[in-house]
């Protein structure tokens, strides 16, 4: 029990409080995620590529022979032939180079996994941002910021990552980056952009302006704490969509990157062999399934998530 | 009355006049449209509130009640008019255009209470928080001073003891106690002025009579004044020393609230009285005489605005422009040519 | 007066399902209207007068459990009755007119062309005829002919509260229930609405329930009052009766808590406390932690429902007395 003259009580009862809205909030929303089986099945995938992420860096320290098994400059001497079919040595065999395919596998979940964070992270803050900013202070600032937002959203991403990439050299942090940009200065600034019109017009909003409360108080307070959930969600979506740009522009060869599942089924183009899955499935089936089960999985989790932020799509 | 008058020599007991205030809204903002039209929202509305009374602003939606509320702690910024308001100093301040640090300062003695206790406060901040918000964007004190002023507030206002309602949030109160918390919001840093915004239209009988005695009690008390802004005339009568009754951004008639409710001398407020159902079965009211329903006041003609419903209009009411708030004998001012 | 019920509801109970158990939106109520008789129920927000509505009607929400009780509707119990067999009542026995005025009204189609389908959708006849008899409801209503061909959002609120009003008259209900009708409206609307509604009840010999939290409208509006508090009818009688002489203090604490612009400004009573929580109402009278007239009795056990004079009230200790026949 807090008391109430003490100097103490107020910050530790301050901090109790938010941590049981915190805690609470997030026991209902998983509750509503947990009903919603999409979502647990999209957070089981993702959970397994975590794993295989994780677990690369261990077996190349310990089981295997980095001579052999390096994604990139390894080579298997123990096969005769490349590429050679999936045995117990090379569980998913190797490809036209005579890499571990496993091992590329493995290696690539890691930077998948980081380069979707990373622009998710970016198009969630830019997102977040040009929404709550626009929604605000409207008038000249949110003209601004929504015709800048059709300039992205017109730009189809995939030509313009080409001719980027033709300009410069782009690697995983700068896709990261631009796939951000594009989509938090467009679709996603424009979606958290409604939803914070709906926050702006609540009469707490001009309470705090009646108590004196600035500009960067009232969004920071007030109006990106109500955007959060929503951009949460968006975060899944761009997820998917930085995925699947990478390996799009892997597969053209267009990215500058060491390894990534869609260098990997661009190596097995360029060697000829991508035409006949049926005898060499082993050099497309784990890359392309790969890339459409983390982007499905980012994507069920997003659509999961969908339901416990609109409560409208909730199924009783 | 005009504004330059009003400075130099001061009612003293007047803490805050409105002078000849307007709000004008542009109907639609075209770039190249250069015959923009206009909402007159507020039309050119003067009154004075004394020291620790409370004005009663009556009115349907849409009469423009709540912008005036609002021009006068400058949540809007007024098109036209003067605020004036008696500072610490003793002097009438107009704060209409204020800005910075001015307004910032005239934030402390201002404040405003809301309609909806649901959506006045920060649904994901403490009680805590939002009571203590003005006192921490204000920089008034330290944590513990803060934390010492709020608990004081809370009991004020009859959340006892606040150690049970401080570390709450909005959802876990009721109607009636959240709207004590928003009043304990607007009363932390001591204002001498607040309006009050419909505060018990959306909370249950049986709570509302409470509100109503928090909010006299405090304003004897602490010595504040209330602009309490109402459609409903029963509780204006019970909240109010005198009414203003507003039709389509005028208004229309001020007086002692008994007295007007008594002996309405305005047609509109006749009407507007005569429609109010009374709790008793054997009463027979008389027919609400005007017809058709509120217009918006988009470029309004020069003539009075209740000249289309009104039962005694004639012609000199068409061709004449709207009339000016006149005593009509007795402290009883009021809009109207036949009145 | 010869007893001709057109709905006669008895024991009615109805839970709504949550995750944190069961919530008694309505429990155990029971009344009668007359043909041509106006029923009030007037009670404050969350005391089930809205649950009771959507339950007459069988229009209940997914989690809607009706426990028990039956409602009979001009001798037919609907309870047991499909959805399919409750729509041939729906608007021909039994309509009704909701509060949120512009959630009733489709906003694509014309005014006039809904009330011609749902007329259509409840008799065989032709076109012609039903915008015959749109006109007449509109002329019925107070509202313009020229309005038939518009869309709603070209109506006024009033307007919009007039069609709806014309929509539930169209089949010619023998009750209409109408929830909070003029709640969102402004007082000289609303009073005009109010007027015209009682003349129309009054011209056809309808019935009406009359769904309010305003104590002052039910008085006007209604011949019959029934106080609900906490999912129960605690008080039923003659209007003029139960306002002249409350039994349950509940319902002497409304009227005293009522602010009139008229007759002299009496000081308002104060009831403390909160309505209760319905997933968890107190024992005994639900009404016991907030009366000032409790006794141990009403915190143990739940009072019976007792005739006293024209008025029946649900209270161990009756505020005013009234003999018994």
């Amino acid at each position: 029990m807090s008391t109430v003259n003490t100097q103490h009580a107020a910050p530790t009862g301050l901090w109790r409080a938010r941590l049981r809205l915190a805690s609470q909030s997030l026991r209902e929303s998983w509750q509503l995620f947990a009903r919603t089986r999409i979502g647990i099945i999209g957070l089981t995938i993702i959970g397994l590529y975590a794993l295989l992420a994780l677990a690369h860096p261990i077996l190349m320290n310990t089981v295997w022979e980095p001579r052999t098994y390096d994604p990139v400059v390894g080579y298997a001497f123990d096969e005769t032939q490349q590429p050679a079919p999936p045995s117990l040595k090379h569980l998913l065999g190797t490809d036209p180079l005579g890499r571990d395919i496993l091992s590329q596998l493995m290696f690539s979940a890691r930077s998948e996994f980081l380069l979707g964070l990373l622009a998710a992270t970016v198009t969630v803050v830019i997102g977040t941002a040009v929404g709550a900013i626009a929604a605000y202070f409207g008038g000249w600032v949110d003209t601004l910021l929504m015709r800048l937002a059709d300039i992205m959203i017109m730009m189809p991403a995939i030509s313009v990552l080409i001719v980027l990439s033709a300009l410069i050299g782009v690697e995983h942090f700068e896709l990261a980056l631009i796939i951000g940009i594009l989509s938090g200065f467009g679709a996603t600034g424009v979606v958290l952009k409604s939803q914070a019109l709906s926050v702006v017009v609540k009469p707490y909003i001009d309470a705090a302006r009646a108590a004196g409360g600035g500009h960067f108080h009232i969004i920071l307070i007030h109006i990106v704490p109500n955007l959060l959930p929503l951009s949460f969600l968006y975060m899944m979506f761009t997820v998917t969509s930085a995925i699947f740009s990478e390996a799009v522009l892997s597969f053209l060869g267009l990215l500058d990157v060491r390894m990534s599942w869609g260098l990997m089924i661009h190596t097995t183009e360029s060697a000829g062999y991508l035409l006949q899955v049926t005898d060499f499935w082993w050099l497309i089936f784990p890359a392309s399934l790969s890339i459409t089960l983390l982007c499905s999985a980012f994507y069920l989790v997003g659509r999961s998530l969908d339901e416990v932020v609109n409560p409208r799509l909730r199924s009783r | 009355m005009n504004g330059s008058s009003g400075i130099s020599n001061p009612p003293s007991r007047t803490l805050i006049s409105a002078v000849n205030l307007s709000k004008l809204y542009p109907v639609s903002e075209g770039w190249f449209r250069r015959d923009r039209s206009f909402i007159h929202a507020v039309d050119g509305v003067s009154f004075d509130l004394a020291r620790g009374e409370t004005l009663g602003l009556v009115g349907e939606s849409g009469c423009g009640k709540t912008t005036t509320g609002r021009m006068l702690v400058r949540l809007t910024e007024p098109t036209d008019g003067q605020v004036l308001f008696n500072n610490e100093s003793g002097d009438l301040e107009d704060i209409a255009h204020l800005k910075g640090a001015p307004l910032k300062n005239f934030r402390r003695r201002a404040q405003m209470v809301f309609q909806d206790p649901y959506e006045s406060m920060n649904p994901r901040r403490t009680i805590f928080d939002t009571v203590a918000e003005p006192l921490h964007v204000q920089k008034i004190g330290d944590h513990s001073e803060r934390f010492e002023r709020v608990s004081e507030t809370l009991s004020m206002v009859g959340l006892t003891p606040p150690s049970s309602f401080l570390f709450r949030f909005p959802h876990e109160l009721s109607g009636g106690q959240r709207q004590r918390a928003a009043i304990a919001r607007a009363l932390v840093m001591n204002p001498s002025f607040v309006v009050a915004d419909e505060p018990t239209s959306m909370l249950d009988i049986s709570i509302r009579t409470g509100i109503m005695q928090l909010m006299g009690e405090l304003a004897d008390q602490l010595g504040i004044s209330y602009l309490y802004i109402t459609h409903d005339l029963a509780v204006a009568r019970y909240m109010c020393s005198r009414i203003a009754v507003m039709y389509l951004g005028k208004i229309v008639e001020m007086g002692e609230t008994e007295e007007v409710l008594r002996n309405p001398v305005h047609p509109y407020t006749k009407a507007l009285l005569s429609a109010v159902p009374v709790p008793d079965p054997g009463a027979d009211r008389e027919p609400v005489t005007i017809k058709g329903s509120v217009s918006v006041p988009v470029d309004p003609l020069p003539r009075c605005r209740f000249y289309d419903r009104c039962p005694i209009a004639d012609d000199f009411c068409r061709d004449n422009d709207h009339p000016p708030l006149e005593d009509k004998g007795a402290g009883r001012l009021a809009a109207c040519h036949k009145a | 007066m010869t007893s001709d019920p057109v709905l006669v509801v008895e024991d009615l109970t109805m839970h709504y399902a949550t995750r944190a158990g069961p919530v008694r939106a309505v429990d155990g109520v029971s009344f009668s209207v007359e043909r041509g008789q106006s029923l009030g129920l007037v009670g404050e927000s969350g005391c089930g007068k809205s649950s009771i509505a959507m339950t007459l009607l069988k229009l209940l929400p997914d989690n809607a459990r009706l426990v028990s009780g039956s409602i009979t509707l001009n001798g037919v119990d609907v309870v047991p009755l499909s959805e399919n067999q409750m729509r041939e009542h729906r608007w021909d026995r039994i309509s009704m007119v909701f509060q949120a005025a512009m959630n009733s009204l489709d906003p694509v189609y014309r005014v006039g062309d809904q009330i011609i389908e749902a007329l259509e959708a409840h008799s065989a006849s032709a076109p012609r005829d039903a915008m015959e008899r749109v006109r007449e409801l509109f002329d019925l209503v107070s509202l313009d002919p020229s309005y038939i061909r518009r869309y709603p959002h070209e109506y006024s609120g009033g307007m919009r509260q007039r069609a709806i009003i014309a929509m539930a008259l169209a089949c010619e209900p023998d009750i209409i229930v109408a929830d909070e009708p003029t709640t969102a409206l402004d007082v000289i609307v609303q009073d005009h609405i109010l007027r015209e509604m009682q003349a129309i009840q009054r011209a056809l010999n309808m019935s009406m329930i009359y769904i309010s939290h305003d104590m002052a409208v039910i008085a006007e509006v209604c011949d019959v009052v029934g106080v609900m508090y906490a999912g129960k009818l605690v008080e039923f009688g003659p209007t003029a009766e139960v306002y002249a002489r409350p039994i349950h203090p509940y319902t002497k604490a409304l009227m005293s808590a009522f602010p009139s612009v008229r007759g002299e400004k009496h000081d308002l009573a104060t009831l403390p406390g909160e309505p209760p929580d319905l997933l968890d109402p107190p024992s005994g009278c639900a009404f016991h932690p907030r009366c000032a007239y409790a006794t141990d009795e009403c915190r143990t056990s739940i009072p019976p429902t007792a005739k006293h004079g024209d008025q029946w009230a649900t209270c161990w200790n009756p505020v005013a007395d009234v003999d018994s026949e």
